[in-house]
């Protein structure tokens, strides 16, 4: 029976010269009229020698059309991607078809078009297993396989979500696969911002009506959601074999998929560990529409196929850019301070950690370091007895203090991952970097185990404090801290204590979530050879030592004391609230210690300066006796500089510049400062010890050469080497590949220049650098030149337009019209003040500025609350002036 | 060898006026064709109709290069008459130029021709579009620049489109007197508060464009220029510029984009049937215009034109000025 298929229609970014049928015999032997797009003519037309074939299968409810994007010229692979039968533009035979039937199908297709040599399979959804199957049926013929937002968990019909528990419900299933069609439009309707309707419509196109739409129920009927349905053993087959398939292989995935969800993606991780792994935060199930996949695809086929001779196999060709550094630091346990300190007689029993006002009554907690170390290790003994094992991934949501410092250590000791996410990522921030983290455990304070239950965090749960049992239950909280502890304690005073090989240096430590200023924050995974490196550096930079100790004004320093072997003295404060740090607060803890180096957030300096005054006789020599002050996350302004110079004269008043991915590159004292005197952007020093750094050049459109170099008054992408330097971002295989993309450097994406004197000088980031048609320039030049007019009290540059022939955008606050808070809609600037900014920005940056708008309060980064959000700001930007209405800043 | 003769159509407008009076400054031999006499010193007037092949022929006939401006270039009005004047014209100094026996051609076009109601944001030249242009004026003109750009390489014929994007300068009655009048009596709406980004270009600078391309076109042949100022501003800091020059205050009223575009539809359709005196207030191609940016890459056109903008937006704005102290708005 031939049954009439409606004209394929010109659809969105698929060239019609794609398109092809071919009749071939199925599984029953009949005659089958398959739709698939070919790139190969398209390829040909272009002058491009396939490297070799992709071959697409989508799901349900989709057709090839899915792939489309696979086709451009970065891509130098042949693209078969074809609509299964009965679905999209494929025959519809009446026949149903199990996913053996398919597998088979497929293969007697890719028989018919002599599909032979290096194939990449390509999957999404349900087409993930079609695919695979036909990889372990034909893999003398594979050489790597993509899959998304797929699955093949053997638990199947427990990691179902109840939508497609109840979609695999006969009745239900009828009426909304194939009666209406709820179920594609429920699909398409998942992505976020929504897909415009002409895509919509091609999606829908082949699914008109209901006998076209069969296919669709028939798929879901074929979900082997029970174990003893019919498809079952085929799926235990492909799961086991998967395992077996030693081929390069990327997993790209849509984390908001109500489907396939992150269990799925980590049941697929465990089964090939040796997958690159890319989430693209915020996209759903069709990730395809959502996220550059292809992009992501083309970079990743270059980065795997495209070296001569053999492309690599299963362990990743990449090198960490921490291991090029010239000087390395010797590799040593970290914590090994802590061992090292409670056996030695003269500092056992002093303090490790003080934290003032911690206890309930207003108190100090001390903790020596011979009770820290036995904590360590009881602690550590109790987390192996509970069943955590090395490089499991541990979620730490404790107040900074005591406690974390116990667990952390604990953890490092035994080698299980520490997941360490500011709370100041907001909820929403800290709940995309714990699910993000896949976290095997997560051990948190009552609040911290609120959310996760609320929120739907994974991991078993841990709490810090013995727990009412009611509160157990209803946190589903299994142990706590004290009583880990507690257990710990008693194996040690049975006899038998930690008993653990430290763990190998060049295994993952901990995930240090960025700070998100720049997009959804991203978990920087440090080894622990690293990581040490990273608490040397910030030792080396600070000259910190056990006689002189540190106050932890900002949360996560109150972790570094340990490693180094220096004391820690917490201030009497909200650790949530560093930028509410008083002066009093911290003078008691510098008074604590004597000659501490202090730490602070820079949003703690003006409140520490404004509430200088409240200082007593005492709390000002005891701030005058602060030996060093540093502080993380933004670099200081002059004018604070000075003020704090005045409250801590003897203290070395260090600015920082630093990342997540490698805390600590350069830093710069007052005079140093002063010696650099003016300049374009803000001169952050020379480098700290074993960090080398260097300059990418940029083209006209901002964009980088591939040439490096040290030269001066060069302005181009920074790049740092150190043996602190990160060793990936967790599951960001692109986002790592891009920032590794010059050998042996880390690309900050911070945009600077090197000087005569060998110090660096940071202009912004690098996405922002300004592409004009009249060349580069940088935001702070065009923020510096408008904060010239007197009446301006700061300004935030943003562009619009493409790279290259971009306009200037100038925002503002005024002295007048400021007022702190949330960031307000901006308005058109008044004429004269316009007219006075562009002059200034024309006059200094010699840059056109095209529009001058005013607001309350510009945007800054939630955790910082300092750095203007440049990006808010273009977005903004952009919206307004096409002429459409903007989202909030 | 003598200078060359070039026939400027058109030049009774302020562009084409300046086209004329640039080219006879630079030593050619300058005729105008247009309806009455353009009467400027030192060019010889051609009056005709340019629907008129006789006409046109006429006024070619010796010329070695044409820089083809006359269109109608109103926003209301009969189709028809937009297709015999735009196209149709076209038509005939296409034909002409052939009779000839070839010559260069700048066909003045625009970047409506190619604008199909979305936002242009940094894009170079995009294709001429006939069937998706909005409005009969830049459906005619997208189809009279397909039609120029076709006959480019035929019996010796050479031509170039330029498209010089919302030309203003003194002395213009199309658009910057109409501004000013219409603010003047507090009739000038800002759509979503005027913010879109959009080109503009003064005449000046716009007519240098056209003359570098005439001198240009044996490189610049078959291919299409947008000419702007590279100065794009809001279009509420367009508007209070050009009222302030004028002396008038700027523009207060504010409309939202989509009710504009819809009462833009219904006053077009009721002009349909009963014309006004005048243009109409409002029509959906003008909202859209007011309404969604439209500015533009400009670094092939210097680059190929060899060309660059020499009256700043702010300078234009202070000869305006000038213009409006010796023609004050009543």
């Amino acid at each position: 029976m031939v049954k009439t298929t409606p004209e394929i229609p010109d659809v969105p970014g698929v060239d019609p010269v794609l398109h092809r049928t071919e009749q071939v015999r199925d599984h029953t032997g009949e005659l089958r009229r398959w739709h698939l797009l070919d790139s190969g003519p398209w390829l040909a037309e272009r002058g491009i020698t396939p490297r070799g074939t992709l071959l697409a299968v989508h799901g349900n409810p989709t057709w090839s059309f899915l792939f489309r994007s696979l086709v451009r010229e970065d891509i130098p692979w042949r693209l078969i991607a074809v609509d299964q039968l009965e679905m999209g533009y494929s025959e519809r035979t009446g026949v149903t078809r199990r996913y053996q039937d398919r597998i088979t199908d497929l293969s007697l297709l890719t028989d018919a078009l002599s599909l032979h040599g290096p194939v990449v399979t390509v999957g999404h959804d349900w087409g993930g297993l079609i695919s695979t199957g036909w990889a372990l049926d034909n893999r003398h013929d594979v050489v790597g396989m993509i899959l998304t937002n797929t699955g093949v968990h053997q638990r199947i019909e427990e990691a179902l979500p109840k939508a497609l528990q109840l979609a695999t419900t006969p009745g239900f299933r009828t009426a909304s696969t194939s009666l209406t069609d709820a179920f594609l439009r429920t699909t398409l309707s998942l992505s976020k911002p929504s897909l415009p309707k002409e895509i919509q419509d091609a999606y829908l196109a082949p699914y008109r009506s209901r006998s076209r739409r069969r296919g669709i129920d028939q798929f879901v009927a074929d979900i082997p959601a029970a174990a003893d349905h019919p498809s079952r053993a085929t799926l235990d087959r492909v799961a086991e074999g998967l395992t077996h398939l030693q081929v390069p292989t990327l997993f790209a995935w849509g984390p908001r998929d109500i489907t396939f969800s992150d269990r799925f993606l980590r049941d697929l991780i465990q089964r090939v560990p040796h997958a690159d792994v890319h989430r693209f935060e915020g996209a759903s199930h069709l990730v395809w529409e959502d996220a550059d996949v292809a992009g992501l695809v083309a970079q990743w086929l270059e980065a795997t196929f495209s070296a001569a001779g053999t492309p690599r196999t299963e362990a990743p060709a990449r090198r960490p850019v921490s291991s090029y550094a010239a000087e390395q630091v010797p590799a040593a346990p970290i914590g090994e301070p802590i061992a090292r300190l409670a056996a030695d007689p003269i500092h056992a029993h002093r303090p490790a950690v003080v934290e003032l006002g911690a206890e309930e009554d207003g108190g100090t907690r001390e903790i020596s370091w011979s009770l820290l170390h036995r904590r360590v290790e009881d602690i550590a003994a109790g987390l192996l007895g509970h069943g955590v094992r090395p490089g499991d991934r541990v979620s730490l949501l404790i107040t900074p203090g005591a406690d974390l410092t116990g667990v952390l250590y604990a953890c490092f000791r035994i080698g299980a991952v520490a997941v360490v996410a500011d709370a100041g990522l907001g909820t929403q921030g800290l709940t995309r970097a714990v699910i993000g983290s896949h976290i095997d455990w997560l051990i948190g304070i009552p609040k911290a185990l609120v959310g996760a239950r609320a929120m739907g965090w994974p991991g078993r749960r841990i709490s810090v404090e013995q727990l009412p049992t009611v509160d157990r239950a209803a946190l589903g909280v299994e142990t706590s801290l004290a009583e880990l502890a507690r257990s710990g304690a008693l194996q040690r005073e049975l006899g038998a204590p930690l008993d653990v090989a430290h763990p190998d240096p060049d295994s993952d430590a901990a995930v240090l979530f960025t700070s998100g200023s720049t997009g959804p924050a991203k978990g920087a995974v440090m080894t622990h050879r690293q990581l040490s490196a990273m608490f040397a550096a910030v030792g080396d930079t600070l000259d910190l030592a056990p006689e002189r100790g540190l106050v932890a004004g900002f949360a996560t320093f109150a972790l570094l004391g340990p490693a180094l072997g220096a004391p820690t003295v917490v201030p009497d404060m909200d650790i949530t609230r560093p930028g509410e740090l008083t002066a009093p607060a911290l003078a008691a803890a510098i008074g604590a210690l004597g000659r501490p180096a202090v730490f602070t957030a820079p949003a703690a300096l003006r409140n520490i300066l404004d509430t200088a005054g409240e200082l007593d006789e005492a709390g000002r020599a005891a701030m005058a006796g602060a030996a060093s002050f540093f502080s993380a996350g933004a670099p200081i302004p002059a004018h604070l500089l000075q003020g704090l110079a005045e409250i801590m004269p003897e203290a070395k008043a260090l600015t920082p510049y630093g990342m997540t991915e490698c805390l600590a590159v350069a830093a710069i004292d007052l005079e140093g400062i002063e010696a650099a005197g003016p300049g374009s952007g803000v001169c952050v020093g020379t480098p700290v010890p074993r960090v080398q750094i260097a300059v990418a050049v940029m083209d006209e459109e901002g964009r980088t050469t591939g040439e490096i170099t040290e030269e001066a008054g060069v302005t181009g992408e920074i790049l740092v080497r150190a043996p602190h330097v990160r060793d990936r971002y967790l599951m960001l295989w692109g986002t790592t590949h891009t920032s590794m993309r010059f050998e042996g450097w880390h690309a900050t994406g911070d945009v600077g220049h090197l000087d005569r004197a060998g110090r660096l000088w940071v202009e912004g980031r690098a996405a922002h650098v300004l592409a004009t048609a009249d060349g580069l320039f940088t935001p702070v030049q065009v923020e510096e030149a408008a904060e010239a007019v007197p009446t301006v009290r700061r300004a935030g540059a943003a562009v619009v337009g493409p790279r290259g022939t971009q306009q200037v955008v100038v925002i503002l606050e005024t002295e007048d019209g400021h007022r702190p808070g949330k960031a307000a809609r901006p308005k058109p600037a008044a004429p004269s003040l316009s007219e006075a900014v562009r002059r200034a920005v024309r006059e200094r940056a010699g840059v056109e500025v095209v529009a001058v708008f005013e607001t309350r309060a510009l945007p800054t980064d939630i955790r910082h609350n300092s750095k203007i959000d440049r990006a808010a700001l273009s977005r903004w930007s952009e919206q307004t002036l096409r002429g459409e209405r903007a989202e909030a800043l | 060898m003598s200078a060359p003769t070039v026939l400027v159509t058109g030049a009774s407008g302020m562009l084409g006026g300046a086209v004329a009076t640039a080219l006879r400054d630079r030593g050619a031999t300058v005729r105008a064709f247009q309806r009455r006499p353009a009467g400027i010193d030192g060019v010889e007037d051609v009056c005709g109709s340019l629907t008129e092949a006789d006409d046109v022929r006429r006024a070619v006939v010796g010329a070695d290069a044409v820089v083809h401006l006359a269109a109608k270039v109103s926003i209301s009005g009969p189709e028809s008459e937009y297709r015999a004047i735009n196209i149709g014209g076209t038509e005939n100094v296409l034909d002409a130029l052939r009779a000839n026996g070839g010559g260069t051609l700048v066909n003045v076009s625009t970047p409506s021709a190619a604008h199909l109601g979305r936002a242009i944001v940094g894009l170079d030249a995009t294709p001429a579009d006939p069937e998706r242009a909005r409005g009969p004026y830049a459906r005619t003109k997208a189809a009279a620049e397909l039609l120029a750009m076709d006959a480019d390489g035929d019996d010796g014929i050479s031509v170039t489109s330029i498209r010089p994007h919302i030309v203003w300068g003194p002395g213009d009655t199309q658009l910057v007197g109409r501004i000013v009048d219409r603010a003047a009596s507090g009739r000038l709406p800002l759509l979503d508060e005027g913010m879109a980004l959009i080109d503009t270009t003064y005449v000046t600078n716009a007519a240098d464009a056209i003359v570098a391309a005439h001198d240009r076109i044996a490189d610049v042949h078959g291919q299409s220029f947008v000419i702007s100022n590279g100065e794009p501003r809001t279009v509420r800091d367009v508007f209070a510029g050009w009222c302030e020059a004028a002396g008038v205050p700027a523009p207060t009223l504010r409309v939202p984009g989509s009710v504009a575009r819809l009462a833009g539809r219904l006053i077009e359709r009721v002009w349909e049937k009963r014309p006004g005196h005048d243009e109409p207030p409002m029509t959906e191609f003008l909202a859209e215009q007011m309404s969604t940016a439209h500015w533009f890459d400009q670094r092939r056109t210097r680059e190929l034109l060899q060309w660059t903008p020499r009256v700043s937006m702010d300078e234009g704005n202070a000869r305006l000025a000038e213009w409006f102290r010796a023609h004050p708005v009543v």
